[in-house]
């Protein structure tokens, strides 16, 4: 079992995130963060899925993805070939006591506070997805109001581009 | 030349090719059905008693022509009436155009009368659905659904046309009809590893199921068979591929397969499998399903290649052009040994048959054999009298066994037969249960409006036999809801619809019935009193494995 990401390239109409979601409900995959996105061009959207499972399933969420009429393309995103990042909103309780410890660790993870008041403190991080759950296990020894993370966005390094592969 | 939303779609569907739909009007799709009427000259429209009907027509007008069903309906309860036939489509890769109206575009989305999301609830059981926007996307729309339903595996595909655009005019411009995408091409170098593993096999298999017909790869089946020696069988869904009777043909596979067929199968060193998907009705228990066999699997959908099993051939591609580039990879083999085995198998399995006397399941379909054509198109409903049929029926020729295998639609039959009269022209054969019957024996009036040739053989023994057997063995007998205290006289219920009907006590009425049945030109219903607790065997226990099954009802009583 591992994780692995999906770059998925699909007709930008009405409905299309709902085929997609749609199968992954049905088929019961294991999804742990998707996001959508316009892209360069009106025609298409993207999607990033991030999954685990064995290299089976991995097929198979390919293959299953593939058969979607409106999904143009399915790609794997490899951490190796890739470079991904997510953003992260954490609103933290702005407690007197533990204001100095909150301000260090998110010091040392170049977290921006985007927002603050007398009660609460917003974070803001973008980073990996590791990186991203490490700074949220941390914050956990503080007192956590809400989290909002957006899902990965990735792109595959050097000049190859997703509209390039042929399904 | 300028031309209504309505006459739109009925023109583009004589473009495709289509000379018969199946339907039911209504509010929302009055405008289409005022076009039929407009070209009823060029595009017959069969009115059914139920939508349900309908699409089931559809689908053995499909099934039995190759070409694309359509189905057309209105709003709301007009196409939910359609799920259950659109998903026995899907579930067995049938090629199906369903057409439903809807409420005018600005009034979708506020649950006004007649409203239903229907693309929502066909999104899992369509190949691809959709909404039609603009009057200007109508024609394409329809081009590239029937283009949809038809290539690669093929499956249902829906269209939701709002009253609207249905109203609204545009161009339209007549094209040649849609084609199906071009056949895949397997991999060159897997088919040679393939080739291989067959090559150096001494106990080949080969198992096709329904895409080897869609695929109308028939004839290369025999032919690799011949080359290589193997036996063959098939699944539910490839009965009636090639002729029952052909020497190499062992039977069905699966939970009521033949024992023969299964015992080869699990026995077997390689197992070529055609247009199958492994279906837990066909393996039993995975962790033990062909332990000592490499499989080689070739199918045209290659999320099949990795769900189930995992072969040690996996190969995408058209099974047709498929078997082709594998046949010139191949020089011929003999099996004697092997063949030694099959044929002891084959011993042991023919000391199992019935041999009883009567009015007995096999007596009743061994006897309508006989006056089957190679061309008789006989649809079945779900249930034991299903496993009957597919167990004894002989069949000479391609897409001719009509049963809804994947999703095991009782009441099926009635509209698929319908449908599959009318695809092939032939008399057709209905073989039923009183309990799938019974769930839409309404078609009957559809069959007697248009005078559909029909031999309806009902199985009557008054339970839900099927969920009996299990009961009987599973549950202490506890037969919960099986026993079918109706008082239902089918003879006169069919002639009260404008049929004819008889009881059938013993085989030699049945014989005379069938006689007249097949001369009779409207539905003939011949009703066979079977006892309640006759058994489908062999049978494999759910989840069990090949050492588990049960082959004669001695081992059951004991």
């Amino acid at each position: 079992m591992h994780e692995f990401t999906m770059a998925v390239l699909v007709k930008n109409k009405y409905g299309v995130l709902n085929r997609v979601t749609s199968m992954f409900r049905r088929r019961r995959f294991n999804i742990r963060s998707l996001s959508v996105s316009e892209t360069e061009t009106d025609e298409f959207s993207r999607i990033t899925v991030t999954s685990f499972g064995d290299d089976t399933e991995k097929r198979q969420l390919a293959d299953q993805l593939s058969k979607l009429e409106d999904v143009c393309v399915v790609r794997e995103l490899t951490a190796k070939d890739s470079v991904g990042f997510e953003l992260l909103l954490i609103k933290i309780r702005n407690d007197p006591e533990n204001r100095p410890a909150v301000r260090d660790t998110a010091d040392s993870y170049g977290a921006e506070t985007v927002d603050y008041t007398r009660d609460s403190v917003i974070l803001k991080l973008t980073g990996s997805t590791r990186r991203i759950s490490a700074f949220i296990d941390l914050m956990r020894d503080f007192s956590i109001l809400e989290i909002c993370r957006t899902g990965v966005a990735s792109l595959e390094r050097g000049n190859t581009t997703i509209r390039q592969v042929k399904i | 030349m300028i031309l209504s939303g309505a006459d739109i779609v009925v023109r583009t569907l004589i473009e495709q090719g289509c000379d018969v739909v199946f339907g039911y009007p209504g509010g929302q799709i009055i405008h289409v059905y005022d076009s039929l009427y407009k070209y009823r000259d060029e595009l017959t429209h069969v009115l059914t008693a139920h939508e349900q009907g309908a699409s089931h027509a559809a689908d053995g007008y499909a099934r039995t022509t190759g070409k694309v069903g359509v189905v057309i309906a209105t709003s709301g309860p007009g196409a939910t009436n359609l799920v259950t036939g659109i998903a026995t489509a899907y579930l067995d890769s049938v090629p199906m155009v369903a057409i439903t109206g809807n409420v005018l575009s600005s009034h979708l989305g506020s649950d006004s009368f007649q409203e239903i999301d229907i693309t929502g609830i066909t999104l899992p059981i369509t190949k691809h659905n959709y909404v039609v926007g603009c009057v200007e996307e109508l024609a394409d729309t329809i081009r590239e659904a029937f283009k949809i339903a038809s290539s690669g595996r093929p499956g249902p595909v829906l269209i939701d046309i709002p009253k609207d655009i249905q109203m609204a005019k545009c161009d339209y411009e007549p094209q040649a009809p849609s084609v199906p995408d071009e056949r895949r091409q397997a991999d060159d170098n897997r088919i040679r590893e393939a080739a291989e593993c067959i090559a150096t096999s001494e106990r080949p298999f080969i198992y096709f199921g329904g895409g080897l017909i869609s695929s109308n790869a028939e004839d290369e089946l025999l032919e690799l068979a011949d080359l290589i020696d193997a036996p063959l069988g098939c699944s539910l869904m490839g009965i009636s591929g090639i002729p029952t009777d052909h020497p190499r043909f062992l039977g069905m596979q699966g939970m009521h397969g033949h024992y023969a067929s299964s015992m080869a199968m699990h026995r077997a060193d390689c197992i070529i499998s055609l247009g199958v998907r492994f279906n837990d009705r066909v393996t039993g228990n995975r962790e033990k399903f062909a332990k000592n066999s490499k499989i080689i699997h070739i199918d045209v959908d290659s999320s099949e290649l990795s769900k189930i099993i995992s072969p040690a051939h996996a190969i995408r591609g058209d099974v047709k052009v498929s078997l082709r580039k594998l046949i010139d990879n191949l020089s011929p083999i003999k099996h004697e040994e092997w063949w030694k085995t099959v044929d002891s198998l084959r011993e042991e399995e023919a000391k199992n048959t019935d041999k009883r006397e009567g009015m007995t399941p096999f007596r009743i379909i061994e006897t309508l054999n006989d006056y089957l054509k190679p061309e008789t198109p006989i649809a079945t409903d779900v249930g034991q009298h299903q496993m009957w049929a597919a167990q004894y029926l002989n069949f000479k020729s391609s897409r001719k066994f009509i049963t809804s295998g994947g999703l095991g639609t009782m009441g099926f039959g009635m509209g698929a037969a319908i449908g599959a009269q009318m695809g092939t022209g032939e008399h057709a054969v209905l073989v039923t249960g009183d309990g799938s019957f019974g769930m839409t024996l309404q078609e009957l009036s559809t069959a007697v409006s248009y005078k559909i040739p029909l031999v309806i053989v009902l199985l009557n023994n008054g339970v839900l036999g099927m969920v009996r057997q299990w009961q009987t063995l599973f549950f202490d007998k506890h037969y919960s809801n099986t026993i079918l205290e109706r008082k239902t006289d089918f003879v006169p219920l069919i002639k009260a619809f404008g049929g004819e009907g008889v009881r059938a006590t013993s085989i030699e009425e049945l014989k005379t019935s069938l006689e007249k049945a097949f001369s009779y030109e409207g539905p003939y219903l011949i009703e066979c009193v079977i006892d309640k607790d006759e058994f489908v065997l062999p049978m494999l226990p759910p989840g069990g494995a090949i050492d588990d099954i049960i082959v004669k009802e001695d081992d059951l009583r004991a």
